[in-house]
């Protein structure tokens, strides 16, 4: 009798357990408080062209797979930690030779951009000795790409004020650059004597999220795509000393799967949108005028993707290039920015930015900024009139926007 | 190695058949004989090769043992599950035989996840010139810590090997090559010592998909059986003191140069060694009959200057299991049947150091709690239930992943 009641106990137990499993796993933290998931509506088979996308980003290539020979980084996501903005320690350098109004991109001697680490037994690049202007960069935010990939020119150009004629002081710029030859335009795209409107990057340099996938593939990862089929080399080594890897190392399939998660990563979600706080920060955020760069709102026209079209969603940037001024100037020209002139980056999700920047933050294109005050600090140029109305706030005012910020 | 891929199935045949002729016989106790482990307290992780029930038939000459594991799996990661699984992890058989006095040879085969991999674990003739002189050849185990050697599924109270074990030392790591062993008694005291000269690892543990410094690559080089990548022997060498009811301590050492330094006669790096230390406790409190078993191992690595700083120079990590036993005496008919409480803490970290560019600490690390219950009917099976946390951190330092499984599992040997 005692055995059959240990026994049958004892089996309670273990139904009582496997009932509980579910309660016994984490929890998903908040979808607020994430930088993954994707666009509201899509299709499962969109769904799961995501995942596959998604498991491209986060794959580490090896030095068999064609990763390098030279390379800043050996995966998507290991500049892109969870999706969100990097961290210095990941951070990639262009570099060019500059005299007056000549640019060499210095394309023989393993320009324009810096691949400082190398396959074992193969050695890093350095910068080579005619290099005079250096372009330090960390990754951006991922999320909510395809949105800004969706939206037409015009929309675009609607913000541009090149020559100031409203004189607000704020004279956003497009940037129009050479297409790549594997540029196919879309209705969205409007050309201007042969080139087109750059919208990604950070001087606003790539027409598409394409462009940006097989030009970060090669000179982040040293991967050659069926687009782009030349690898890289170290011009110290010698011209064309590459890898062994049959190219291109890796298919059009896998640089369209990578565009597709790209394009289907939802915008970053809000938290505390309706805190007075927050609602009052929004509002200084109008008010001194953050907005006239930090754009609020943008909609969509029709897309490929249905769950794409006629949205409206909320970047807080224009994707024009701006004069900042002489702190942040680097000298570093692209297309028809400047040195001193940069995209306007898009602000959402910059209030999880700290949890995929290791607990720190790490402001503007190069992370120098530790903190939104001093972000707010460097902005020179065309935004020097906004940041004095920002110095002028009350203390209280300042957290209120900086509480804004956050919440994005 | 691929002759014995292509006829692992032929050998499965032979051992199957072995089996089934000794259940025939198993009513005759003088046909067949079980040889039980020595359990006078002075096995130590050096003998856990030889430390292992065998079944043998009669005169003939070959002892046959082995184990399996299976168990079921109910996982998830910040709140998203696989589901549940039954997991088969390994089926492991041992054949020994001893061909004259003091000559004798073991090996281990094993079948990982169904037959997804296929390893002779070990495979080495021992000769006995003296208790503190013995030569080994063949593939063994290096002796690195305690646990690649003491592995077998039914002497753990964990469905989970300790990710120290597995996911920075290489368990089960074994290599071709030759050393000596031996030990000394003296009164209740044993001291013994293993030293190894093997072929050892290769560039892959600083260039791989895992993308960090991670040892575990080189167990993919299958060739390492038949050449050395880089022609230079790796020494691998334990030293282990044992007092009798109280237990043991090892302090052991795997090192050498891991990369090609050399091709075609040309030096085309210098070379890079890898340096591993370790210490291992196996002990029981008088008593309270708790015990306690833990290994704690530390990683150096020559990584090239120009590798990304996912690879990292520095790594340790460890795990102590407290089994603390409640019950122990007839259940359900066995005799000497156990149950246990058990308790696994474990942590590693795979890249110790800061980043050049920024001066922050380099995280890369993962703890582990395992909280379970084991019965062991008899000392060569054992059920475990058990519940896993743990917390992953990133390189950076980014909000822990975590993920928790609830597992029950059987190991046996047969
Ligand atoms: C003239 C256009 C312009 C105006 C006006 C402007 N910004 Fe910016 N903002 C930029 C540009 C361009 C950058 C990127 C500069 C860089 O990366 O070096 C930037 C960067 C930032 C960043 C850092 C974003 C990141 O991802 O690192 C923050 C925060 C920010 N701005 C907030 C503000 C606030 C608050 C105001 C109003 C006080 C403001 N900005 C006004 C153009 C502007």
């Amino acid at each position: 009798m005692k055995k059959t009641i240990l026994v049958l106990s004892a089996l309670s137990l273990f139904a009582i357990l496997i009932a509980s499993c579910k309660k016994m796993l984490p929890p998903a933290p908040k979808d607020e408080e994430i930088l993954a998931g994707t666009i509201p509506d899509l299709t499962p088979e969109q769904e799961k062209e995501h995942l596959i996308g998604d498991a491209s980003f986060a794959r580490i290539f090896s030095k068999e797979e064609g990763l390098g020979p030279v390379f800043v980084q050996s995966s998507c996501s290991n500049c892109h930690v969870g999706n969100g903005k990097g961290n210095p320690s990941t951070e990639l350098t262009r570099f060019a030779h500059v005299n007056g109004s000549i640019i060499d991109y210095l394309a023989d001697k393993g320009g324009p951009q810096l691949q400082q680490n190398a396959v074992i037994g193969y050695t890093a690049e350095t910068f080579p000795s005619e290099a005079n202007v250096f372009s330090k960069r960390i990754a951006p935010i991922v999320m909510g790409l395809g949105y800004i990939a969706a939206l037409n020119d015009q929309a675009i150009l609607n913000n541009a004020d090149p020559n100031d004629v409203d004189a607000d002081g704020i004279s956003g710029r497009p940037n129009y650059v050479n297409p790549t030859n594997f540029f196919v335009p879309l209705a969205i795209h409007t050309p201007n004597n042969g080139q087109y409107l750059g919208r990604f990057g950070k001087k606003a340099e790539k027409v598409t999220l394409q462009d940006q996938v097989v030009f970060a593939l090669k000179q982040d990862i040293g991967i050659t795509s069926y687009f782009d089929t030349q690898d890289l080399y170290n011009a110290q080594l010698g011209n064309y000393t590459g890898d062994d890897v049959a190219d291109p190392e890796v298919s059009s399939g896998f640089v369209n799967g990578l565009v597709f998660y790209l394009r289907t990563l939802k915008a970053p979600p809000r938290r505390n949108a309706n805190d007075p706080d927050v609602v009052a920060g929004e509002k200084l955020f109008n008010q001194i005028g953050c907005v006239s760069c930090h754009v609020s709102s943008f909609t969509t026209p029709a897309s490929d993707i249905v769950a794409l079209s006629n949205q409206t969603f909320h970047p807080y940037s224009d994707f024009l290039i701006h004069d900042m001024g002489q702190a942040l100037d680097d000298g570093y020209p692209e297309g028809n920015a400047s040195g001193a002139e940069w995209r306007t980056p898009p602000l959402w999700g910059i209030g999880l930015a700290k949890d995929s920047q290791g607990g720190k933050l790490f402001l503007l294109h190069d992370g120098r900024a530790g903190s939104f005050k001093e972000a707010i600090a460097f902005h020179g140029g065309e935004a020097a009139g906004r940041r004095t109305a920002f110095n002028a706030l009350t203390e209280q005012e300042k957290e209120s926007l900086i509480k804004f910020l956050e919440s994005l | 190695m691929k002759i014995f891929t292509l006829n692992y199935k032929v050998l499965l045949i032979i051992f199957i058949q072995f089996y089934s002729t000794l259940s025939f016989a198993q009513k005759d106790s003088v046909f067949l004989k079980r040889t039980v482990p020595d359990s006078s307290k002075l096995n130590m992780n050096l003998d856990a090769v030889y430390n292992r029930p065998f079944l043998q038939m009669g005169k003939f000459p070959v002892a046959l043992g082995g184990y399996m594991e299976v168990n079921t799996n109910y996982s998830g990661t910040d709140g998203i599950s696989e589901g549940f699984s039954f997991q088969f992890r390994r089926l492991t058989m041992f054949m020994s035989s001893t061909m004259a006095k003091k000559i004798k040879f073991l090996s281990e085969l094993e079948f990982e996840d169904g037959t997804k991999e296929i390893n002779i674990e070990f495979a080495a003739v021992d000769v006995e010139f003296h208790p503190l002189l013995n030569l080994r050849g063949g593939i063994v185990m290096n002796p690195i810590g305690a646990f690649n050697q003491n592995h077998d599924g039914p002497k753990w109270n964990f469905v989970e090997r300790p990710v120290s074990a597995t996911q920075l030392l290489p368990a089960t790591w074994s290599n071709a090559g030759f050393g000596l062993h031996g030990k000394l008694y003296q009164a209740n005291w044993v001291l013994a010592y293993e030293t190894y000269l093997t072929n050892g690892f290769d560039e892959s543990i600083v260039s791989n998909t895992a993308g960090k410094t991670f040892l575990p690559a080189s167990k993919q080089n299958k060739d390492r059986f038949e050449e050395s990548f880089n022609g230079e022997p790796m020494f691998t060498g334990k030293l282990a003191v044992k007092r009798r009811r109280i237990g043991e301590i090892g302090i052991s050492y795997m090192g050498g140069v891991y990369n090609k330094y050399q091709m075609d006669g040309v030096i085309v790096d210098k070379k890079r060694k890898l340096d591993v230390f370790a210490v291992d406790i196996n002990s029981t409190i008088p008593y309270l009959n708790t015990t306690l078993i833990g290994e704690f191992a530390w990683v150096s690595v020559d990584v090239p200057a120009a590798s990304v700083q996912n690879y990292g120079r520095r790594q340790q990590g460890g795990y102590l299991d407290v089994i603390q036993p409640l019950v122990k005496r007839k259940m359900f008919g066995w005799e000497k049947a156990t149950l246990n409480l058990a308790f696994r803490t474990e942590y590693v970290d795979w890249n110790i150091g800061t980043f050049e560019t920024t001066g922050d600490k380099i995280y890369e690390h993962i703890v582990g709690i395992t909280p379970g219950i084991s019965f062991l009917p008899t000392a060569q099976t054992v059920f475990r239930l058990n519940y896993r946390y743990q917390w992953q951190r990133d390189i950076l330092g980014n909000p822990a992943v975590r993920t928790a499984a609830i597992q029950f599992g059987l190991s046996s040997y047969f």
